[in-house]
């Protein structure tokens, strides 16, 4: 992207069906994406120092479905996701991620993720969302994946399969997407699922300077190529746990990939 | 077609029994409020449903259709008469249709049948149960009335019978739920949270019910305006200040200092958005509302503009 394009240059090319105050059916908000997308975008260009590969692989229109892993104790990743598609893209579009049911919960939280498209990771949301030509964004490993210790960095947990139906009913191409980065900004070392519970949140990570916050560490995204299956959506358990380990091994594909860039410029 | 109207007097029905008969539909209508300016050709009786006068409308005048409005908020009626209204009322209503052989029935209810859940859809399918009930007790009876109406499907197959569930109704006259909410200069919300709200011009409503009676829609409805509008864009837009308060605190000052009387697990209709698919209500009858957003809240804060330095 060019720097001299302000953000909200940007938000007027989203191609979205914004009303006469700049909210589209679904309450997302051309004032509350602008700001969401400046503070990410400081955060993606200087702090993670994004590096982001392949966005040519995303589709510029019509639905689609991002699969990722999930990389750092918290959504680092996602935003950081959210942001690429923002940025990088020509025309830029809006990532919809699937939240964690908590967030709506808080003040502020629901109010954000509900102004940014940022729904809860409900079935009915996903389906209606790609029925709608929207581009959603998936972590199939879901909760257990943000929970991933820092020695689990590069490793997947267990992918989820709701996704791949959901991807074969509504017939959306699935462009699978290797994250970096992120546990090594948030390294995990613990998570306390009690306070976790007190709290009202899943879990909250510990790292070895106590606070989970963010190191400055830098942060790679691999965008593979499109994936598209064919069905119904209706097929046995066993046919939908082939097609997600295809997704799953071009997932780990790309994460190795990355790895082995990051080792050849830090090579001899 | 022979309409007989309950709940006449309110705003939307007279609007509604003077668009039918326009229409060329011959109109009646039944109330405990008075409507003495009923245009002439409204044949218009002031009893209670529940009452034997009543019947005797039903087998004197034998409708063919019924449109039921007679159902109240708690806004409106509070305690165990809210109950009785809109229960005994609406059994009334259907046992009554039954036993003089009216042909089609419309139920008028309420989108707040969904209930205003953190973890629900956004958009809700006429598929889905009522949530949240728990919250907000005093909705029970409207949605235990809606669910009463829709059994007349099953158990009164040779009646066409509908149950509509409509959005806030926002415009002039500036009368429901919602409108009331937005009566004063400024209008509380709970901090860090904004909801959508779903709504529905009143012109609209009465477009909406005359393609149902007409369409003899038989079903379950979900009825809409345009796409839903954040709160906090409806409270500005109608000319008035959002006052963001922590929801604890909110729910202290409910009811005194001039805030809305509203009960506190009412303030989870202003966490959590209410808002309907009506894609299957538009397939069958060919409803486009012809007010959008903007036009509704033009017209509302035209038609209540602020009141005095009060709130």
């Amino acid at each position: 992207m060019a720097r001299e394009e302000s953000i909200a240059e940007r938000i007027n090319r989203l191609e979205l069906p914004f009303n006469e105050f700049g909210v589209d059916p679904y309450g997302i908000s051309k004032k509350h994406v602008a700001l969401a997308a400046s503070a990410f975008a400081v955060l993606y260009r200087y702090y993670f120092r994004v590096k982001c590969y392949g966005i040519e692989h995303v589709p510029p229109r019509g639905r689609a479905m991002i699969v990722g892993n999930h990389s750092g104790g918290y959504a680092i990743d996602g935003a950081m996701l959210i942001t690429s598609l923002f940025l990088e893209m020509e025309p830029p579009r809006l990532g919809q991620g699937m939240a964690e049911k908590f967030l709506n919960r808080f003040p502020f939280a629901s109010l954000w993720t509900s102004r940014t498209g940022q729904f809860t990771g409900l079935p009915e949301h996903a389906h209606r969302l790609l029925e709608d030509d929207r581009l959603l964004m998936v972590f199939p490993e879901g909760a257990r994946g943000t929970a991933k210790l820092y020695r689990e960095r590069y490793s997947l947990v267990d992918f989820g399969t709701g996704f791949m139906r959901l991807a074969l009913q509504t017939r959306a191409p699935i462009v699978p997407v290797g994250i970096l980065g992120g546990g090594t900004a948030v390294p995990t070392i613990a998570n306390l699922y009690g306070l976790g519970r007190l709290l009202g949140v899943p879990y909250v990570p510990v790292t070895p300077y106590l606070l989970p916050l963010p190191l400055p560490a830098p942060v790679e995204l691999h965008y593979g190529e499109p994936l598209t299956f064919s069905g119904t959506g209706d097929e046995d358990d066993d046919v939908i746990a082939g097609y997600v380990a295809q997704v799953k091994s071009r997932v780990a594909g790309l994460i190795e990939r990355g790895r082995e860039l990051r080792h050849q410029r830090r090579g001899p | 077609m022979r309409v007989l109207i309950l709940g006449i007097a309110g705003g939307i029905a007279r609007k509604l029994a003077t668009r039918l008969l326009d229409a060329g539909h011959e109109v009646l209508g039944i109330d405990v409020r008075p409507w003495s300016s009923a245009p002439e050709g409204i044949e218009f009786h002031r009893v209670d449903v529940r009452k034997r006068a009543a019947e005797d409308v039903f087998r004197r005048r034998r409708p063919e259709a019924v449109i039921h409005m007679a159902t109240v908020t708690a806004l409106s009626v509070r305690g165990g008469e809210r109950g009785r209204i809109n229960l005994d009322g609406t059994k009334a209503v259907f046992d009554h249709c039954r036993d003089y052989g009216v042909k089609q029935v419309l139920f008028v209810g309420r989108h707040t049948f969904y209930g205003a859940a953190s973890d629900s859809p956004l958009y809700h399918s006429e598929d889905e149960p009522p949530r949240a009930l728990e919250k907000v007790p005093e909705l029970a009876d409207l949605v235990a009335a809606d669910l009463y109406a829709a059994t007349a499907l099953w158990r009164m197959p040779e009646m066409t019978t509908a149950v509509l569930r409509i959005v806030y109704t926002l415009g002039a006259p500036g009368t429901g739920t919602l409108a009331s909410f937005l009566r004063g200069r400024r209008v509380p919300m709970v901090l860090g949270y904004d909801p959508l709200f779903h709504v529905i011009q009143e012109e609209d409503v009465v477009t909406a019910l005359q393609l149902a009676l007409e369409k003899r829609l038989r079903g379950i409805f979900n009825v809409a305006g345009p796409p839903p509008v954040p709160f906090s864009v409806i409270i500005r837009e109608t000319g008035r200040t959002p006052v963001p308060l922590p929801g604890p605190l909110l729910a202290r000052l409910l009811g005194r200092f001039g805030f809305p009387r509203t009960s506190e697990g009412a303030l989870s209709h202003i966490k959590y958005p209410i808002v309907v698919d009506n894609r299957r209500f538009r397939e069958a009858t060919g409803f486009h509302p012809a007010h959008d957003e903007g036009r509704i809240i033009r017209i509302f804060r035209e038609a209540s503009p602020l009141p005095g330095a009060e709130w």
